[in-house]
């Protein structure tokens, strides 16, 4: 019988199944940091039990550190991270912390090291696991009990949710990028779109995006409800892979690219839903509300509201109906997080700020996703490129994309940030966030307000 | 866990779309390394507007929350129902849950409880309510508002399990699945 991705990611790792009861699923990789770990290690030394497998766990700080050398996080931040580094090392689990070169923001330095790899399964306490489906693996974010069940077990008892493709189709207009499609579908099935399914990403428009970008799109398959996101892996997944760190060498890859091969949807197999979108039709987006899914394109206006919801988000947002979204100032530009943070997104936002110069009224940072991204990007001057224009260069971490570090709002300061949630308070309490893409941002930061990047001199090239 | 098999109290109605967990609890409160102590928080910047629903007298001691659809949507922090149990919430009934919320209110006993709309909109105004896992309904006003489980959940909830131990169980058959994993895979060894 013909079979989804998902079903074969998901049938290759049942360790047991039994009628009435969910599969018991076995955890290739667990990825671990700060914020979500310690009650769970705390449930395991309470129950007498060990980590089973600290060898398919890697743990790396990122939610509360210090994006500046300069400026130290909060005592209980500290206390925090001093937690992990107790408990990784009483396991033996291997960590990135601060310091170390590989530390970055989970959801970018797996792929980067090359531990993300097609069929696998991932795990990890945070809703933008859904991240690593860019490669083909089955991962999806997990609460803290389940994080301790997987460090106790390796296997995670799950059951199966419903398949939804999500088709787009199209070659992408100019100044259109993955972040704009992630916006664009969520703005078409809503926030609780994908709720209960497992999503594959298909279509000539995914298939010609790179690696970076599918991770983009991935990285935002929480916001439209569903818990993982998937793209078959293909060239373009292998020649980003091939090696990498950890990545299959020599005979071992030629193995491995025989099994990554027949990771497709195969031809025939049931959706129990698909969504189809014209790729044509996308336009740069802007959120203008306090969910991803309240989103426009550049070129329209806030819309009226049509719910109590949407009244609610208006005022929390300071915006009237019928305002022209470019017409929003703006006080900040965060450019960062694990939903677009990597090299090619860098090189995005570098590419429209050369030569320019950071509005006055406007404060800029760009936070690599990791210091190997900041590295990179270094090593090609895009540093100097921000600098000259006026952004913060800083150190790798979330830093302002949820504000659990000194990266905050102020409140009632206005953002342009290409993370992923615009949440009430998300960015810091007060604060109000529209969601954009590096490009978007970059020029937003340029204008002092919203701005239509394909208008921008020079800026959609 | 907490077992839950049955409950009576009075609700709390939040009618509101989408709640993420990040207004659940705000992510200055996820610093802690303990599992306690969240409920203060709670909804905290809700809770600044004096007629937040959690601040009027009338739903004072309220242990049940009734609210809209895909209630618990965003982050994955287990945080927002360790902070709704800590502060006294047995059980949430909604349209909807988030997929992550569900999943980690099942493994804390914090009862997540789907009803249709028109129903969970009803309960809004009920007062006091009884939540049976065993028989699988909310009464309210005499009548019996029937809601579907699994009967895994429903089974561990009730008598309150360590799903650890249930998998600590399958030692063998996690062993044998060991065995057949591909060498290419990676490991930190």
């Amino acid at each position: 019988m013909p079979k989804t991705l998902a079903s074969k990611l998901w049938d290759s790792h049942v360790v047991r199944q039994a009628p009435g009861e969910p599969d018991l699923l076995y955890i290739d990789l667990h990825l671990v940091h700060e914020v979500t770990s310690p009650q769970a290690f705390e449930g395991l030394r309470l129950a007498g039990r060990r980590v089973r497998r600290p060898d398919l766990t890697l743990a790396t700080m990122d939610h509360n550190i210090a994006t500046s050398r300069a400026e130290a996080p909060d005592e209980i931040s500290q206390l925090q991270m001093r937690t992990l580094e107790e408990n990784c090392s009483a396991a033996g689990i291997r960590l990135y912390g601060v310091g170390s070169r590989h530390q970055g923001i989970v959801h970018i330095i797996g792929p980067e090291l090359g531990l993300t790899q097609p069929g696998m399964t991932i795990v990890c306490g945070d809703s933008h696991t859904s991240t690593h489906g860019a490669l083909g693996a089955l991962a999806f974010g997990i609460g803290t009990s389940e994080v301790e069940h997987v460090l106790a077990t390796q296997t995670l008892p799950q059951r199966r949710p419903k398949d939804l493709a999500i088709t787009v189709d199209g070659d992408l207009p100019l100044g259109v990028v993955a972040k704009d499609v992630a916006l664009g579908i969520i703005s078409k099935i809503g926030v609780a779109g994908g709720r209960g399914h497992l999503v594959e990403y298909r279509g000539s428009t995914i298939r010609d995006l790179s690696l970076e970008g599918r991770l983009t799109v991935c990285n935002m398959t929480i916001e439209g409800g569903a818990r993982a996101g998937m793209v078959a892996p293909d060239d373009t997944t292998f020649a980003y892979l091939e090696g990498r760190q950890f990545a299959p060498r020599g005979a071992a890859w030629e193995q491995a690219l025989d099994h990554w091969r027949a990771l497709v949807t195969d031809e025939g197999a049931a959706f129990d839903h698909e969504v189809v979108i014209d790729a044509g039709g996308l336009e740069p987006y802007v959120s203008w509300g306090t969910n991803p899914g309240q989103s426009v394109p550049v070129t329209g206006r806030v819309p009226e509201p049509a719910s109590e919801t949407d009244e609610r988000a208006l005022r929390y947002m300071a915006l009237k109906a019928g305002t022209a979204i470019q017409d929003i100032s703006l006080d900040r530009v965060f450019i960062g997080s694990c939903t677009n943070a990597r090299l090619e997104d860098l090189r995005l936002a570098a590419a429209v700020v050369e030569g320019r110069h950071v509005h006055p009224k406007v404060r800029a940072m760009v936070v690599p996703g990791s210091m190997s991204v900041r590295a990179a990007a270094e090593a090609e001057g895009l540093d100097r490129v921000f600098l000259e224009a006026g952004f913060e260069w800083r150190e790798a971490g979330c830093s302002m994309c949820l504000g659990m570090n000194p990266d905050i709002l102020q409140p009632g300061e206005r953002c342009a940030s290409t993370s992923n949630r615009n949440f009430e308070g998300r960015q810091g309490a007060g604060g109000r966030t529209h969601l954009v893409s590096p490009p978007m941002a970059a020029a937003a930061a340029i204008a002092g307000h919203l701005v239509d990047i394909r208008e921008f001199e020079g800026g959609a090239g | 866990m907490t077992p839950f098999v049955r409950h009576s109290g009075r609700v709390a109605p939040l009618d509101k779309a989408d709640v993420d967990t990040d207004q659940i609890i705000p992510k200055q409160f996820l610093k802690r390394i303990e599992r306690t102590g969240f409920g203060e928080f709670l909804f905290f910047d809700w809770r600044k507007d004096p007629n937040f629903v959690l601040n009027r007298p009338e739903y004072e001691g309220a242990s049940i929350l009734v609210t809209g659809p895909n209630f618990g949507c965003g982050s994955s922090r287990e945080h927002a129902p360790w902070a709704l149990q800590d502060y006294g919430f047995r059980a949430v009934i909604a349209p909807s849950f988030s997929d992550i919320f569900q999943a980690n209110c099942l493994k804390i006993g914090l009862l997540p409880v789907q009803l249709p709309e028109a129903t969970v909109r009803e309960l809004m105004g009920a007062g006091d309510v009884t939540v049976d896992l065993d028989r699988q309904v909310v009464s309210a006003d005499g009548v019996d508002h029937r809601f579907e489980i699994d009967e895994f959940s429903r089974i561990n909830i009730m008598e309150g399990l360590d799903e650890i131990g249930l998998t600590v169980r399958q030692e063998s058959a996690i062993a044998a699945f060991e065995e057949k994993r591909p060498d290419w895979m990676p490991a930190l060894g």
